[in-house]
């Protein structure tokens, strides 16, 4: 029955880094944030929400055309230009050959409204106006014909094809903060098992919107008034939104070694879950379900974690850490704000810079969850609990 | 006996349950009467005020109805009725414990203009209103079910729940082509040997005003409103665009092992899949074809297949001006003088264009099509294009002897997708 079995699955190595984000862009600028424990919060320009807003960044450095970054909203350009540093990074950009027949899976949520044309179209409605035309003819005559490319999920990764040229096959997940720990788990098998050689993986977030704020505010899940770590939020729970981009290029170390390229770190497993919440308890059985399955050999170990803030989930996170005193914790809802699609990703990116640079970043917590750890890391578990769903761990390894 | 493996020593996949809704009916046998009868699920919209449209027809789905109405609701309906009616057809698992992942195509989730506009007639202000008006009013719990509802994850998570599909559930889009890639990446985890079985979901509840609009302005849909049902004009000469619908595919796919093991009824097989993109324009085709060329080629060559062996090609055929050019060029371009000969026929010109769930609801009109050895047909076919010299199955349906169809899927952003599905095991 059992013939033909499947040959032994490949090592994938992570080769390709790009990451943008309140602190800055590239790598040494995150890895000095992080080493000076720099957060960069705005607690005005939405008051009394709290944002983490997108450092200044000159879009023409990855996105040349004008055309082309008008053609897109934040999150696309924001997206963009990480995609381009991770290319840089890897040393395939321009590479038309290995681009042709790079994969690629996005983590994508939808671009920003037009708030000024849904504002007037509310206020009219509250006039009276309420003709049974109204809506259409408003929305006819006052949306830009090319908004909704600029609002579709799949168009960030159409743009990354356009400006970047990666042309293998091009997938968009969906669904906050489980679809790029997806995005990173089917990458890894489709490379595993030799179905792709090499693949740009990751997610972009604009978390300056006022459309996001109420829809997060529907579940009371922003926070408001004072910012905290993320530890810290007991009593006031909730989110900062945070704007960055974060993508990987994963590839196979046969191929990584035919052209040359020079790994990070090596992405060993991941693992996602679906965790019945409705349970009191859940996400904490769910996490301590996955552990074992990361076979790592000890709790002596970095773990760096999207933890959002908002319960009851953060809580359920924070049982189950407390059963692995071991653990060094680096959380960076505090440092990045809550990025959705993009926070494991970044986790992932954070824990490969860390592995490739020989120290975990330092913590950043005033309550002591997280401890300091010297030593070089050699493996770096990566976990995401979604604030509302979804769960998932990933183990980053130095390459032997 | 052979492995049951397939030429590249992968284990074959056999669909043994679908499931299908479109404007035309729900299920399996309604929908085949009508496709074979040249019927037209295309009306004048009836769910909102046509006022100050362009286009003012689609395939709704009005038989169906949720209370309150969200897109995103109807969406998470459709998918349920037919995942329901897929899963009873393949007898897998038991009652609320399918033994496998889901892969869902899904259209983008946002907040919908009802609930918008409800939100914001519980501010109390005689003056203008602003955004942070609105954020003052939607927190506190009086509008909670509105986050769940709109978040992206939310229809594959009800499904996930309700069939108990197994680990994470994938929600996707690849525009136009998501449904043939929730089948690409079940076909892929159960080659893989992650998993003996997947189910494969796309819906699409889309016929909204805003949605509407947003394809008005990009000039994409037939404005040939009246009569409606001959809007959707396929491959013909005066076709001025696509119609939008909704409608919902499932299938259960699952390896030839595992399904010949527990005596399920095996509908066909997914013998090949492909993707390239395209990185010429966020809407438009590279005028040289080559994504979309590659993309079937890829598809040929994973099915281990050549041109000759594909008997039936289920067309994107949108009905858009350059959609129908640009299929028929890059078809000559792989099929050579074949291309004239194969029988093509474009769904869409009866059941409209289903987005989201097009892939999949043109997947299982493919393997009807191979059960029934019968073509549905191109309906409102009546001035050919010359310049597309496909032979059309104009206005009736035509049995043929059918052992291998592609099916091509192209969207915006560049998504190529294709799949050839066949009666037998190669």
């Amino acid at each position: 029955m059992t013939e033909s079995q499947s040959p032994p699955a490949k090592e994938v190595w992570i080769t390709g880094i790009g990451i943008v984000s309140s602190l800055g862009e590239g790598l040494d600028a995150h890895w000095d944030a992080l080493n000076q424990k720099r957060i960069n919060v705005d607690d005005k320009r939405f008051a009394p929400y709290i944002v983490h807003p997108l450092a200044p960044v000159s879009f023409d450095a990855q996105i040349p055309k004008k055309g082309d970054q008008r053609q897109m909203e934040a999150w696309q350009r924001i997206g963009t230009y990480a995609a381009g540093l991770a290319l840089d990074s890897a040393g395939i950009k321009g590479n038309a050959e290995i681009l042709g027949r790079t994969d690629m899976i996005v983590a994508a949520g939808g671009g920003e409204r037009d708030i000024a044309v849904d504002m007037a179209i509310l206020n009219a409605a509250a006039q009276g106006n309420s003709s049974p035309g109204f809506l259409n003819e408003r929305l006819m005559n006052d949306l830009r014909p090319t908004l909704f490319l600029a609002q579709l999920s799949n168009l960030l990764a159409g743009n990354i094809a356009i400006v970047h040229g990666v042309c293998g096959t091009s997938r968009t997940f969906m669904g906050e903060e489980a679809a790029s720990i997806d995005a990173a788990r089917i990458a890894l098998a489709r490379i595993e098992s030799g179905q792709s050689d090499i693949a740009l993986v990751g997610a972009a977030h604009n978390g300056e919107r006022a459309d996001l704020l109420i829809l997060f505010e529907f579940g009371d899940f922003n926070l408001k008034d004072k910012f905290s770590p993320v530890w810290e939020r007991k009593e006031n729970s909730g989110f900062a939104l945070g704007s960055a981009g974060c993508f990987l290029v994963m590839e196979s170390r046969e191929h990584a070694e035919a052209r040359g390229a020079k790994p990070y770190a090596r992405l060993t497993k991941v693992v996602a879950d679906l965790a019945q919440r409705n349970q009191p308890g859940a996400v904490t059985r769910s996490l301590e379900a996955m552990w074992p399955q990361l076979g790592v050999a000890s709790d002596d170990i970095g773990l760096i974690t999207g933890a959002t803030g908002v319960e009851p989930v953060t809580s359920e996170e924070k049982a189950f850490l407390g059963q692995h005193p071991g653990f060094a914790v680096r959380t960076t809802g505090t440092t990045f704000g809550h990025t959705l699609e993009t926070q494991f990703p970044l986790g992932l990116a954070l824990a490969a810079l860390s592995i490739s640079r020989g120290a975990l970043f330092p913590p950043n917590d005033p309550t002591g969850l997280e401890v300091e750890k010297l030593a070089a890391p050699a493996q770096i578990v990566v976990l995401g609990a979604g604030h509302w769903q979804g769960e998932g761990m990933a183990l980053v390894e130095a390459v032997k | 006996m052979a492995a049951p493996r397939d030429n590249l020593g992968r284990p074959i996949v056999v669909v043994t349950g679908m499931g299908i809704v479109t404007s035309l009916g729900a299920g399996k046998s309604d929908n085949w009467a009508k496709l074979t009868a040249g019927e037209s699920g295309i009306k004048t919209v009836t769910r909102f005020p046509i006022d100050g449209l362009k286009s003012t027809m689609a395939g709704a789905i009005d038989f169906v109805t949720i209370e309150p109405f969200s897109s995103t609701g109807l969406s998470e309906r459709l998918a349920e009725m037919v995942t329901k009616e897929a899963i009873e057809q393949s007898g897998i698992g038991s009652k609320g414990n399918f033994p496998g992942p889901l892969f869902l195509a899904v259209a983008p989730v946002e907040t919908e203009w009802p609930q918008r506009l409800e939100v914001s007639r519980t501010i109390d202000k005689k003056e203008e209103m602003t955004y942070f008006d609105m954020l003052r009013v939607c927190g506190g719990g009086k509008f909670a079910e509105y986050h769940h509802r709109f978040m992206f994850g939310s229809v594959a998570n009800y499904l996930a729940r309700t069939f108990g599909t197994k680990g994470s559930p994938i929600s996707l889009s690849t525009a136009c082509a998501s449904g043939a890639t929730s089948i690409q990446l079940g076909v892929e985890a159960i080659r893989r040997g992650e998993a003996n079985a997947a189910l494969c979901v796309a819906t699409d509840g889309s016929v909204n005003p805003e949605a509407i609009v947003r394809f008005s302005l990009l000039s994409a849909l037939s404005t040939q409103n009246d009569p409606p049902q001959a809007a959707s004009k396929p491959f013909s000469k005066n076709r001025d665009g696509f119609v939008m619908a909704e409608g919902a595919g499932a299938l259960v796919l699952e390896s030839y092992d595992s399904a010949i093991a527990r005596g399920a009824p095996i509908l066909g097989v997914v013998a090949g899949c492909g993707e390239l993109t395209d990185s010429f324009h966020r809407t438009r085709s590279s005028p040289d074809g080559k994504p979309i060329i590659g993309c079937m080629r890829k598809t040929l060559a994973d099915a281990g297949m050549t041109p000759e062996q594909i008997d039936h090609i289920n067309a994107h055929g949108t009905a858009t001006p350059e959609n129908d050019k640009m299929e028929y060029l890059t078809t000559a371009a792989v099929f050579g003088e074949h291309a004239q000969k194969i029988p093509v026929s474009s769904n869409k010109s009866m059941v409209g264009h289903t987005i989201s769930a097009a892939g999949a609801v043109e997947a299982i009109i493919s393997l009807l099509t191979l059960e029934h050895q019968r073509i549905p047909p191109t309906i409102n076919y009546d001035i050919p294009d010359p310049a597309i010299p496909f032979n059309v199955v104009g206005n009736k349906a035509r049995d043929a002897r059918v052992t291998a169809v592609m099916s091509n899927s192209f969207g915006f952003g560049g998504q190529n997708a294709s799949l050839i599905l066949t009666r037998e095991p190669a």
